[in-house]
């Protein structure tokens, strides 16, 4: 047993040496084609004027902190979930058997709701018209994972749902039978958050984790395409460019970073001295000018993504944001925050 | 930060990385030659010395790190709350008053990083001392918490008060002023990082051995844990291995390349980004006016001329936009190549739908698309036609993959530009609404209004001109926007 572990200690450092000879040389590779910086690009961008962005709506239902929301694709309606018990969806409350309900989506057809926390599954929910239908009794298992789930989302349909989880990988499901399509393997610890692609094949989702790494997948082989390590802490939220060619990721380091899939490197970092908190959610405007972040302490940024610079901050919330979404149409974002309320900014 | 890694001690490693950044800020604050001015303070009949006023962080926060006020106000109130500034006149108000009130910096022993986790011990001592020193002047909190120490550590207790003891004799001996400020950052110090009621009441629940049980149980199962880790570790080094390997191979792109198309990404959408530009005739979450919504949605009639310049943006646009897709359609129909387009939905279809009805749909788009004569034969390259009914023999999801991306690729690259120069979409455009902007109620802010404008070039035009400054809303547009409907 001793000698056995001694050769397996061995083993692990003399990989762990080469894998970081390897780390270097791929940084060399990248470094080559890189001949200017993103802010350099955006001088000849015009500035952006001030920012006025109040909240205009808040949703006080939820009696506890809120973890997670999704817009429909209808623009108007949101789903919310909740560290005990419920998550909300237009009119309708439903009780969960497990407290921290930390992910939820929307279906793209409007009619159901997909959500999961610590009871390691995702669970589809068909909604109704009817208030006062009991939705938990219509209630569907998709998703077994091993530890606690992070995020779901559905994939183009209501057929397929997209998962990430504590226990390090992330599955795609097939809703109707419950049947596990592909998982991904490669991420070495908690995997938090994961976004798919708009992209025109259609076929990648990006995902980021406790081990500082932002992941990106091929849904069909289960492949890690490429990966991403530059942050300093866990990776909280990742966000596609609305155009797929790139990706945001937030992190409890307090900075938010954008990678460029074609150049395979990350572009831009967005931080501030000021700013001491990490974030716990991004997203962009509908043309990927803005990126709204969401802090830990309490406050929202916006940047300019091209220019690097922050366009404002917003006060509102009296506790941690824990998540943020701009509308489908863009003419909107919603946040959600541990002070138990929601808010929507225009 | 998760749930699982609280557990694990993940938010001492969170609140850790932002000390340190907290502490950056302290120590910049204090720098002698750009950090803040300090003066000495009169606190009663005692001057104490390295004082600061609330408004003069304030200043100085603003100064340094261009914020806002109410960012300041913010930052600064962070600081006093983790206890890296604390208020001289109100100890146990922790808020940052941008006035003349005094406030001093922690001395660094007294950070909250440097003493983690905060003993109870010290805890202990701290709270006999202010026993001792002014009898029975407790507050309730302190009480609560002198007797559920005194419960727990009864063993040690003899110490606690003999340490007690001794402290406050040899702070006898420092000169007053010292013997002050030491108090104030001690008790600051407690204020923020004393140990909550439920874990003391936790802990005296249980008792010595059973903790030392635990202890031994759990160093154990650690010992198993890391043993059997090594195993899984091993699995995702090696896929780091794959990843790398790949990624050095893969071609990348220069980063000016990749970057301009953010800034031509940018401009394009700039206008159809309603929190960049506005929208019309109004943002329904800011005028409560739903027109927006009705005005673009699924099945109106006439759409808005925005929503058909955003379809010449790329093929992807035009058939994620239902109303697109069918234009597209018309147009293909008259082309009598529509069964291209038929082909590719029923592909999605089969790739985004249910698993059951896979082998169904597949048969069915055989039947329709590929089999020698079939009604809406689709023109694939041999080769991928070849492949494709290989596999149909063992249909997948994934199996008309390759045949519906040739047939993607060939609109885009014919079929769709040939559809943006024809008349069908030009008259779309030319009849299009460009909605008219609602007049608002005054807001005093400064925002880019939008403009009842709809020439592109137009608009290009205006971007140049404008800096930034408000426009009268409702300007009179050129006479396109005369042809407009509301």
């Amino acid at each position: 047993m001793a000698t056995q572990e001694v050769q397996l200690n061995e083993t692990l450092t003399h990989l762990k040496t080469e894998s970081e000879t390897l780390k270097s040389k791929l940084e060399d590779e990248r470094a080559k084609l890189h001949d200017v910086e993103l802010h350099q690009v955006a001088e000849k961008v015009e500035g952006l004027g001030q920012f006025v962005m109040k909240t205009r709506r808040t949703l006080k239902g939820h009696g506890n902190k809120v973890l997670c929301m999704d817009w429909c694709k209808d623009k108007r309606r949101i789903v919310s979930s909740s560290q005990v018990t419920h998550f909300i969806a237009a009119h309708h409350a439903v009780t969960m058997p497990c407290t921290w309900v930390m992910a939820c989506a929307y279906a793209p057809s409007g009619c159901a709701v997909a959500c999961g926390g610590l009871d390691n599954k995702c669970s589809v929910y068909p909604l109704s018209l009817d208030k006062n239908e009991n939705l938990a009794a219509k209630k569907k298992s998709v998703a077994m994972h091993t530890n606690y789930l992070s995020a779901c989302s559905f994939t183009n349909s209501d057929m397929q749902i997209l998962t990430s989880s504590g226990d390090g990988t992330c599955a795609l499901w097939d809703v109707e039978s419950g049947q596990l399509l592909q998982s991904f393997h490669g991420h070495a610890a908690d995997v938090l958050c994961l976004d798919l692609a708009p992209s025109e094949t259609g076929n990648t989702f990006v995902s980021g984790g406790c081990d500082k790494k932002a992941n990106v997948w091929d849904m069909r082989s289960g492949q890690c395409i490429q990966s991403f390590e530059t942050h300093e802490s866990d990776i909280n939220s990742v966000r596609y460019y609305p155009s797929g060619d790139a990706f945001a990721s937030g992190s409890d380091d307090a900075t938010c970073r954008l990678y460029d899939l074609r150049a395979d490197r990350e572009v831009a970092i967005y931080s501030k001295e000021s700013i001491i908190f990490g974030v716990s959610s991004v997203d962009f405007s509908l043309s990927g000018r803005l990126l709204f972040g969401g802090y830990n302490d309490y406050t929202i940024n916006v940047w300019d993504v091209l220019k690097g610079t922050r366009v404002s901050i917003l006060f509102g919330h009296e506790n941690r944001v824990s998540t943020l979404r701009v509308s489908p149409d863009g003419t909107a974002f919603c946040t959600g925050s541990w002070d138990h309320t929601l808010r929507i900014w225009a | 930060m998760t749930i699982n890694t609280m557990a694990k001690g993940g938010w001492h490693r969170e609140q850790m990385s932002c000390f340190r950044k907290m502490e950056k800020v302290i120590v910049a604050m204090q720098d002698p030659d750009m950090g803040m001015k300090m003066r000495n303070q009169r606190l009663l009949i005692t001057v104490i010395p390295h004082a600061m006023t609330g408004r003069d962080i304030i200043a100085w926060l603003i100064h340094t790190y261009s914020i806002c006020e109410e960012e300041a106000l913010h930052l600064s109130g962070l600081l006093v709350r983790y206890g890296y500034i604390y208020p001289l006149k109100e100890p146990r108000s922790l808020v940052l008053r941008p006035d003349e009130s005094p406030y001093r910096f922690q001395t660094p022993y007294f950070w909250t990083s440097t003493r983690w986790p905060a003993s109870e011990l010290d805890y202990a001592i701290y709270l006999a001392k202010k026993n001792i020193r002014k009898q029975g002047e407790l507050m309730e909190y302190e009480k609560t918490r002198y007797s559920l120490l005194h419960k727990r550590i009864n063993h040690t207790w003899d110490f606690v008060v003999m340490q007690a003891r001794e402290q406050l004799r040899a702070s006898k001996q420092r000169r007053k002023a010292d013997r002050i400020v030491f108090e104030c950052q001690e008790q600051a110090y407690w204020l923020i990082n004393r140990p909550p009621v439920c874990l003391l009441l936790l802990y005296s629940l249980l008792h010595f051995c059973t903790i030392l049980f635990y202890i031994i149980l759990y160093c154990t199962l650690l010992y198993y844990t890391i043993l059997c880790n090594a195993l899984p570790y091993y699995t995702t080094i090696e896929t780091c291995f794959t990843v790398f390997k790949q990624a050095l191979g893969r071609n990348r792109v220069k980063s000016s390349i990749c970057l301009e198309s953010f800034v031509k990404y940018s401009e394009q959408y700039q206008n159809h980004d309603p929190i960049m530009q506005g929208s019309l005739p109004s943002n329904p979450w800011i005028s409560d006016d739903t027109a927006y919504w009705t005005m673009n949605s699924e099945t109106v009639p006439i759409p808005t001329r925005l929503r058909v310049e955003r379809w010449s943006f790329s093929f992807m646009e035009l058939l994620n936009d239902d109303m697109g897709r069918r234009e597209f359609m018309t147009y293909l129909e008259k082309e009598f190549s529509a069964e291209n387009l038929c082909f590719w939905q029923a592909c999605e279809d089969i790739k985004h739908g249910e698993s059951s009805r896979i082998i169904e749909k597949v048969e069915m788009i055989y039947k329709n698309f590929l089999a020698p004569g079939a009604a809406r034969w689709v023109n694939i390259d041999s080769k991928t036609m070849d492949k494709t009914l290989e596999g149909i023999r063992n249909p997948h999801r994934f199996i008309m993959d390759d045949a519906q991306m040739h047939i993607y690729f060939l609109m885009k690259k014919d079929s769709y530009p040939r559809y943006l120069k024809s008349d069908l979409y030009k008259n779309m455009l030319a009849k299009a609404i460009v909605p008219q902007e609602t007049k608002k109620s005054v807001f005093p802010f400064v925002r880019r209004q939008r403009h009842a404008n709809p020439s592109p070039a137009q608009a290009v035009a205006q971007a140049t001109e404008e800096d930034g400054h408000a426009k009268g809303a409702g300007q009179a547009g050129t006479k396109s926007a005369a042809g407009s409907h509301v």
